[in-house]
């Protein structure tokens, strides 16, 4: 269905970028902007310092790793997962801003997911924290949607033939978690021990869980 | 033509680079844009798909000059003065900032930990009958455009468009960014992870078993 342009709502944004009244360089752009919002009685510097304490020192990719753990360890909590994995989380206290709404996906000798988000930077914060600065590169969004394999090469992963390559193109408010395969020999292992082997990259897909050697 | 943000399977972006997960930060500044860029948008003046929005509207060289927390906060500005909250004059220092009648709604530190844990849920109850079952063969829209507005937003992305996969999953209902990017109403409507062949999409993919899933509203499909 195309619209006639004449009667179509247009976009304004084009036309005025009013950003550009503010100083250029980012770190005076930033402080300019929360001097005027806390003058302005809109923004309290107080509030500020607990977000940043909360992203730098307690939602991170730990969380996600205690989930790769337990499912790896309780067959039930990963049925749970399965069926709702928003329930599940919810239950471990993993929920709010950029993990609405969470589909876990398994990596099996069949199938490699890999999660990015084309059209801008969609990440599952609650369980991973902060995206890491490649995430949120041009490189990785152009990219990895069409040679997922040369973007694991970067990344050191090499995959074997019989593995096929599933990427996730996170469009909508939906967040994907994957949960790497465990390896060999981490048997009768704990909790914990399982949790240090797990790597934020896994979770995304550009990284494979390997017990050291 | 689409705007600048849409960039998956573009060529030419060079190698990626591993970092520790110990570094969140890459610069003093970027927690604090973080920070305030959420701050900002719990004064309930705009949702997440004008945001989005808002940043895929930056000029396209500064899109791609500008790093991750300088394009929030140029969307940031942006916003704020489209909807009146700061004046231009404010920005650029000519005047004094004056006390907002929006004061009442800044967020405080007390309710920092209760607006990041409630989020911001996407799915809605819908009229909309879901079309699509699981394994269904569907197509999506031949262009990558808004339908309702010229040059306004949309998540289905140029590479995916025009190509045939089948519904993986079914989501439920959620809001439409299509319609609520440009504040004409939530308009939910089903949504589905869709599987596509990388042989639909790319010219030379990699591996005959590769494949890409989007999510994308029932209206950017249609049956085959």
């Amino acid at each position: 269905m195309q619209g006639n342009l004449w009667f179509m709502p247009h976009d304004t944004h084009d036309h005025d970028h009013p950003h550009a009244l503010l100083p250029p360089q980012p770190a005076l752009r930033v402080k300019a902007l929360e001097t005027i919002l806390t003058q302005k009685g809109l923004v309290d510097p107080a509030a500020l310092d607990v977000i940043i304490d909360t992203y730098e020192n307690k939602i991170g990719p730990r969380n996600g790793a205690h989930v790769v753990a337990k499912a790896w360890r309780e067959p039930e909590f990963l049925d749970a997962l399965r069926t709702d994995a928003d329930a599940a989380l919810l239950e471990l206290g993993y929920y709010g801003r950029q993990g609405e709404h969470m589909v876990v996906v398994e990596n099996t000798p069949q199938m490699h997911n890999l999660v990015v988000c084309t059209l801008c930077s969609c990440y599952p914060w609650p369980l991973l924290g902060i995206p890491p600065g490649w995430y949120k590169s041009d490189a990785y969004r152009a990219r990895v949607v069409r040679e997922p394999r040369a973007v694991l090469a970067d990344f050191d992963v090499r995959l074997p033939d019989e593995t096929a390559v599933r990427v996730w193109d996170s469009t909508a408010e939906v967040r994907y978690l994957v949960l790497p395969m465990r390896p060999a020999g981490t048997e009768g292992w704990s909790e914990q021990a399982l949790m240090d082997l797990v790597s934020r990259d896994s979770m995304i897909g550009t990284g494979v869980v390997q017990v050291p050697v | 033509m689409s705007r600048v943000h849409d960039m998956g399977g573009r060529f030419g972006d060079g190698p990626i680079v591993p970092e520790s997960e110990d570094v969140i930060f890459h610069a003093d500044w970027h927690p604090r844009a973080l920070a305030l860029t959420l701050a900002a948008g719990s004064l309930g003046q705009w949702n997440i798909d004008v945001s989005r929005h808002a940043r895929e509207c930056l000029a396209p060289k500064d899109y791609a000059a500008f790093s991750y927390y300088e394009k929030w906060i140029a969307g940031v500005a942006d916003m704020l003065v489209e909807r009146g909250v700061v004046t231009p004059a404010e920005l650029s220092g000519a005047c004094d900032a004056q006390i907002s009648d929006l004061a009442t709604k800044k967020l405080t530190a007390d309710q920092v930990a209760g607006v990041l844990a409630r989020g911001g849920p996407a799915d809605r109850d819908s009229a909309v009958a879901q079309a699509f079952q699981i394994g269904d063969a569907v197509m999506t829209r031949r262009i990558a455009q808004n339908v309702l507005v010229a040059g306004g937003h949309t998540r289905l992305p140029m590479y995916a468009a025009g190509a045939k996969g089948k519904i993986l999953r079914y989501h439920g209902t959620h809001v439409l960014p299509d319609s609520n990017a440009h504040r004409l109403g939530e308009a939910p409507e089903p949504l589905y992870a869709v599987v596509f062949p990388a042989s639909e999409l790319w010219q030379h993919p990699e591996h005959p078993r590769d494949e890409v899933v989007l999510d994308l509203w029932q209206s950017y499909l249609e049956a085959v």
